[in-house]
């Protein structure tokens, strides 16, 4: 009978080995899942996995992508290993968007060098505000910041669906639900000719180091983890953790609101009743399979920012639908965590019944 | 050293050459235990000597590696609790095994595997009053002290007509009354012939209510005695082997000088289940060792966190450390003050059990030792400071980079203890520093907290070990329900005294 | 009585029968110690499931057991990665809402805009002729009645049967159950596999009697505002059913409002209202620290690993 023996310590190679065996699982049961579907296995594969990156072209679409995700995951990554479950970044997205968005619209035809930055603070603004309301709510009322940052990511897209069809919706667009499109001053530097790989790529190597140093040098960093270690501990040694959980929430929140600025300043160009294809969802997977650490968020950003792209790329090439993402990216997420077990187990044989 | 166990075919049960391999260590080496109706046995011996393993062996938790076991003559297989109680063996844990959310009815339903009815209710009643347990079976756990919740266990064992009664350390939550009470309990269900297995490390105990001892240590049976001719310098002797060493009585080292004064200091509970803090006050003198004794969850806890900065008081309560008023700081800027603090419970609150040494030691003493530079944690400084506390409190263990959990208790409590007291502090609150720990690192610890005082600081000593507070400090108080009693010399006090303030008496009023 | 008021009322009833089914079946499985936070995942495999089903069969039956299984098979997946590798609940549940998305968007994919004329109503000789009343508490479809008496099946259970004792047990102290011998694992994978059930059953209704059609993310949070309604509940049945009925209510008399034009605000402030209703409620419930702690099992969401 096979059973689990706890190691003395976690093992560091399985921290990061479970990640690997993790992906190999998934890609494994994707050629299941090909299979299953009725299309040939190995052009499924090349047309999710390699074709997408096979280009120039593909690889600066895989930074577009990948950028919100590595900026909202750093984000959850430090709040998650401070035990603050904030699942709702996607809320937060959308109101650094609305905010970055209004900012631009209300600019609109000035251009001057001020707007971007001036966009780039009400993003983060915005975000910072939604991701308040749990904040407030966990450290003064003790609502659990998972249901309440949840049901506000429903009503953040209920508020972006109203703006767009009143306030902010383009006044020559035939009423149509959208914003007008952003004049130059209001869309992001693009850094790579050709592509549109937009400036919020390099800002987001730069939370990675950032993110990166804070919680593996900084007292803060250390104060995190401990009282997400052991919330009492934490407590003892005089980490205040209502501080902690305002500052893990105002900084995904913020995180989360310049990455829906981004998107929308960057790849859409204007607002949109829809502004996120559920970046803020995916990025819980790109946190845990980058192990809560920004380096490997860094990583792991880039591998589910491939799944967007393949998902799209086998649309089109093989009429697949694009629900296939999800499963996939569901998938390794539940690979993941089984994966994850050998990090602190041992697998054993054990001989039954013996005496 | 004669053998007291009479011929097999009147033994109740016969445990013989017993042993129990854990990777990396031999709990039980060829173990006998006999147990005849009607006799109190004492099971002795130091932590970590085997005895909770033998008696989880007996009660079917655990399975004998080799050696056999034979129940009124006859060899029997206890694989699991079930059958133990089937053949009339029962046993009250130290740990109680109980749902705080559940009545005290559901909670013995459960225990015996049978319904919560009318008829169990009827039952309890009758059991708890014949014994003089008083009990209600319709409350809820939560409610009850630390006594009422053995009374559960006592009463659900009793419930069962048990022949042989295992009870492991049931005094070491008791008050001194309590202990008498239940000694009386005891001594009638022997009469009545029921075996009692009795598990202690405390010497007079045995004395006063055993028939037989028998003694382990390291996992071996090293003798057989009879309590009532043995002297508990003798028993001793045979528990701890060559570690025994008498240790001079305390010069007190106290002078005049208040280090910490606690007044009027208040909390009320967080909830129905919490101990309210009231009004205590409290002089803590340079160079002191002071007591405070007191049965668990009369508010030991929340004093601790209290005097920590982990929770705050409230009016009109004030803390003033070496004449500085700290009552509104934090526990960072406590620490500063020289205001350090070692809380009972040592992973989860004491340390961070997934965290290596260098880290916890990161965790408290960065407010007083520079651990950090250019605003960076420096992990050099933490790795130094951890290897010292390592060298000098003697911590078996990998090295810095060994994680928490992976620590043995005795070794773990000695690396807190000590990083806490290699700060220097002026005023040091230790909460049950010697709980579970095995008999060579109490000995540090106390050794350690002595050199401390001496050399000029403060050290508040909580406890629930009498012998550790009387034989340590110069002067000692008791803590009951959440209020402190006035604090009396440690040679001036008997402990039945002691055991009146547990209980929430003033001596005035009782002399 | 005004037609259109009755007619609210029903229809109150359908949209609370799914947060009822979903909310008892977690409040088991919370009272077992286990947090799932995939409801939302499971509703939705079972919502696609019994749509599929009833689509290929014809059988109304069938559907209904095709989304319990569903769900049960789902709950099956998060039970083996929590129970036996020891998983995060938290970190498992979301994933099992993740997968539950992307799956059942998969399977849904032919079944957009493919019509099912819903579960007939079972009217109840006689009582179902008194006027009004008779409309209103029985002339519903079968699971309507199922769900009442879920719940009131679900509140003896636990309060009156050994085995509901065993479940609180588990969930108060698993540490403490397990001493006494009690099989943790085994009562946590079944309560469990019962939450999944119910989960898949909340969605079979929301596709095959709410809706009734296949509606990609047709839950649209009502996993979570089930997982919020437990909370609001203090974790006992009977408080279930009322937390239901209120919720059903506020979305129900959102979409009237919106329809009737009666008030002018625009439908995505008025649809809004639910959620932030689930929000208040959890504020004004968890506000007060001793009673969540005194009503939530005390072991919920904590991994457990025997040692002996």
């Amino acid at each position: 009978m096979i059973s689990l023996q706890p190691r003395a310590m976690p093992s560091k190679l399985m921290g990061y080995l479970a990640p690997v065996i993790a992906l190999c699982l998934t890609l494994l049961s994707g050629l299941v899942l090909f299979a299953i579907l009725g299309v040939p296995v190995g052009q499924a594969f090349h047309a999710f996995f390699i074709e997408p990156i096979s280009t120039l072209y593909g690889l600066s679409e895989l930074g577009v992508k990948a950028a919100p995700l590595i900026l909202i995951a750093v984000g959850l990554s430090i709040g998650f290993r401070a035990q603050v479950w904030n699942i709702g970044a996607e809320g937060q997205l959308i109101l650094g968007g609305i905010f970055g968005g209004a900012v631009a619209l209300y600019f609109y035809e000035i251009d001057a060098w001020y707007v971007m930055p001036l966009m780039m603070m009400a993003g983060v603004i915005g975000g910072m505000l939604w991701a308040a309301i749990p904040a407030l709510l966990k450290t003064h009322f003790n609502a659990n910041e998972i249901l309440t940052s949840l049901m506000l990511t429903y009503v953040a897209g209920l508020l972006l669906s109203f703006l767009v069809h009143g306030a902010l919706r383009d006044p020559d667009g035939y009423n149509f639900p959208e914003s007008r499109l952003f004049h130059d001053a209001a869309l992001l530097p693009i850094v790579m000719e050709g592509t549109r790989l937009h400036i919020g790529a390099i800002i987001a190597l730069f939370v990675v180091v950032a993110g990166w140093v804070l919680l593996s040098r900084t007292m803060l960093g250390f104060a995190l983890k401990v009282n997400g270690a052991a919330p009492r501990a934490g407590a003892y040694a005089g980490f205040g953790q209502k501080r902690l959980i305002w500052f893990s929430l105002l900084l995904t929140g913020g995180l989360a609101g310049l990455a829906g600025l981004f998107e929308v300043a960057g790849p859409i160009g204007q607002l949109l009743p829809t502004i996120s294809p559920g970046y803020g969802f995916t990025a819980i997977i790109v946190a845990f399979l980058g192990r809560l650490h920004p380096v490997g968020v860094l990583f792991a950003g880039l591998i589910m920012a491939l799944s967007y792209l393949g998902g799209e790329s086998a649309q089109i090439t093989l009429n697949l639908p694009v629900a296939v993402t999800g499963v996939f990216q569901g998938l390794l997420l539940f690979f993941l965590l089984a994966a994850d077990v050998l990090i602190n187990f041992k697998i054993v044989r054990k001989a039954r019944g013996q005496l | 050293m004669p053998d007291f166990a009479p011929r097999s075919d009147t033994l109740l049960v016969s445990m013989q050459a017993i042993s129990k391999l854990y990777p990396g260590c031999l709990a039980n080496d060829a173990v006998d235990l006999n147990l005849a109706a009607g006799e109190i046995h004492a099971l002795l011996g130091e932590n970590g000597a085997g005895k909770s393993t033998l008696v989880k062996i007996l009660y079917g938790l655990l399975q004998r590696d080799s050696g056999h076991i034979e129940w009124q003559g006859e060899q029997v297989n206890i694989a699991s609790p079930a059958i133990a109680r089937d053949l009339g063996i029962a046993m009250v844990f130290q740990h109680f095994s109980l749902f705080d959310s559940l009545t005290v009815l559901e909670n013995i339903a459960l225990g015996m595997a049978v319904d919560a009815s009318a008829a169990l209710h009827l039952r309890i009643r009758e059991v708890s009053e014949r014994y003089g347990l008083p009990l209600d079976p319709d409350r809820s756990v939560y409610s009850l002290s630390v006594g009422e919740r053995q009374r559960i266990e006592i009463v659900r064992c009793l419930l069962q007509d048990p022949r042989l009664l295992i009870m492991d350390e049931p005094t070491s939550v008791l008050t001194p009354q309590e202990v008498n009470q239940l000694f009386v309990t005891l001594k009638r269900l022997a009469s009545e012939g029921v075996a009692i297995l009795y598990i202690s490390h405390k010497l007079e105990e045995i004395k006063a209510l055993c028939d037989k001892a028998t003694i382990l240590r390291g996992g071996k049976r090293v003798a057989s005695a009879n309590p009532a001719v043995e002297s508990a310098r003798s028993l001793a002797a045979l528990m701890m082997g060559d570690e025994l060493s008498d240790v001079a009585p305390r010069v007190s080292s106290a002078n005049n000088t208040t280090h910490m004064q606690l007044s009027r200091l208040n909390y009320p509970a967080s909830d129905s289940t919490g101990i309210s803090i009231q009004d205590v006050n409290l002089d803590l003198k340079q160079g002191e060792l002071l007591g405070v004794a007191g049965v668990a969850g009369n508010g030991q806890d929340e004093l601790l966190r209290l005097i920590a900065g982990e929770v705050m008081p409230v009016e009109p309560s004030s803390i003033v450390v070496n004449g500085l008023n700290v009552t509104t700081a934090g526990a960072g800027a406590r620490r500063q003050h020289g205001l350090c603090c070692v809380p009972e419970e040592r992973l989860g609150h004491a340390a961070v059990p997934s965290m290596s040494l260098t880290e916890n030691v990161l965790l408290t003493a960065h407010h007083r030792m520079p651990m950090t530079s250019y605003g960076l944690v420096s992990q050099a400084a933490g790795r130094r400071f951890a290897a010292t506390i390592i060298e000098q409190f003697n911590v078996q263990c990998s090295g810095p980079d060994a994680m928490a959990s992976s620590l043995s208790g005795g070794n773990l409590q000695k690396f807190i203890v000590g990083r806490e007291i290699l700060q220097n502090p002026d005023v040091l609150v230790v909460s049950q520093p010697t709980w579970g720990v095995d008999a060579g690192a109490a000995a540090a610890i106390h050794k350690a907290l002595r050199a401390l005082a001496e050399s000029g600081s403060a050290v508040l000593l909580i406890s629930q070990d009498l012998d550790e507070l009387m034989h340590l400090c110069d002067r000692i108080s008791a803590l009951c329900a959440g209020r402190l009693s006035d604090a009396y010399a440690t040679n001036a006090v008997t402990v039945q005294q002691v055991g009146l303030l547990m209980g929430g008496a003033t001596l005035e009023a009782s002399a | 009585m005004n037609e259109t008021i009755l007619l609210a009322i029903l229809t109150i009833i359908t949209a609370a029968t799914p947060l009822v089914f979903a909310a008892i079946g977690e409040l088991v499985v919370e009272k077992s110690g286990v947090l799932n936070l995939g409801v939302e995942g499971m509703m939705l495999v079972g919502a696609v499931s019994s749509f599929t089903a009833v689509h290929v069969t014809g059988s109304a039956t069938l559907g209904v057991l095709a989304g319990m299984f569903a769900g049960v098979m789902l709950a099956l997946i998060f039970a083996f990665l929590t129970l036996n590798l020891q998983s995060s609940q938290v970190a498992t549940g979301l994933a099992l809402t993740i997968f539950g998305v992307g799956v059942s968007a998969l399977i849904g994919q032919p079944l957009i805009g493919v019509a099912y004329e819903g579960l007939p109503n079972v009217q109840i000789p006689v009582l179902s002729q008194i006027p009004v009343l008779g409309r209103i508490l029985f002339s519903h479809d079968i699971l309507v009645y199922c769900s009442i008496a879920l719940v009131i099946a679900v509140s003896w259970f636990l309060r009156r049967t050994r085995a509901g004792l065993i479940l609180r047990a588990v969930g108060d102290s698993h540490d403490a159950a397990h001493a006494l011998g009690y099989p943790v694992i085994r009562v946590r994978y079944l309560a469990t596999m019962f939450g999944g059930g119910c989960a898949g059953l909340a969605g079979a209704y929301l596709s095959m009697a709410y809706a009734p059609m296949w509606v990609e993310n047709m839950s649209a949070g009502r996993g979570w505002i089930a997982l919020a309604l437990v909370v609001f509940a203090s974790w006992q049945p009977s408080r279930v059913l009322f937390g239901a009925y209120l919720f059903g209510g506020i979305s129900i008399l959102q979409l009237h409002a919106q329809a009737s034009g009666t008030i002018n605000i625009p439908s995505q402030l008025m649809s809004m209202l639910p959620y932030l209703a689930t929000i208040i409620v959890l504020v004004l419930i968890s506000r007060d620290h001793g009673k969540i702690r005194r009503n939530a099992p005390a072991s919920i969401g904590k991994a457990f690993h025997p040692t002996t």
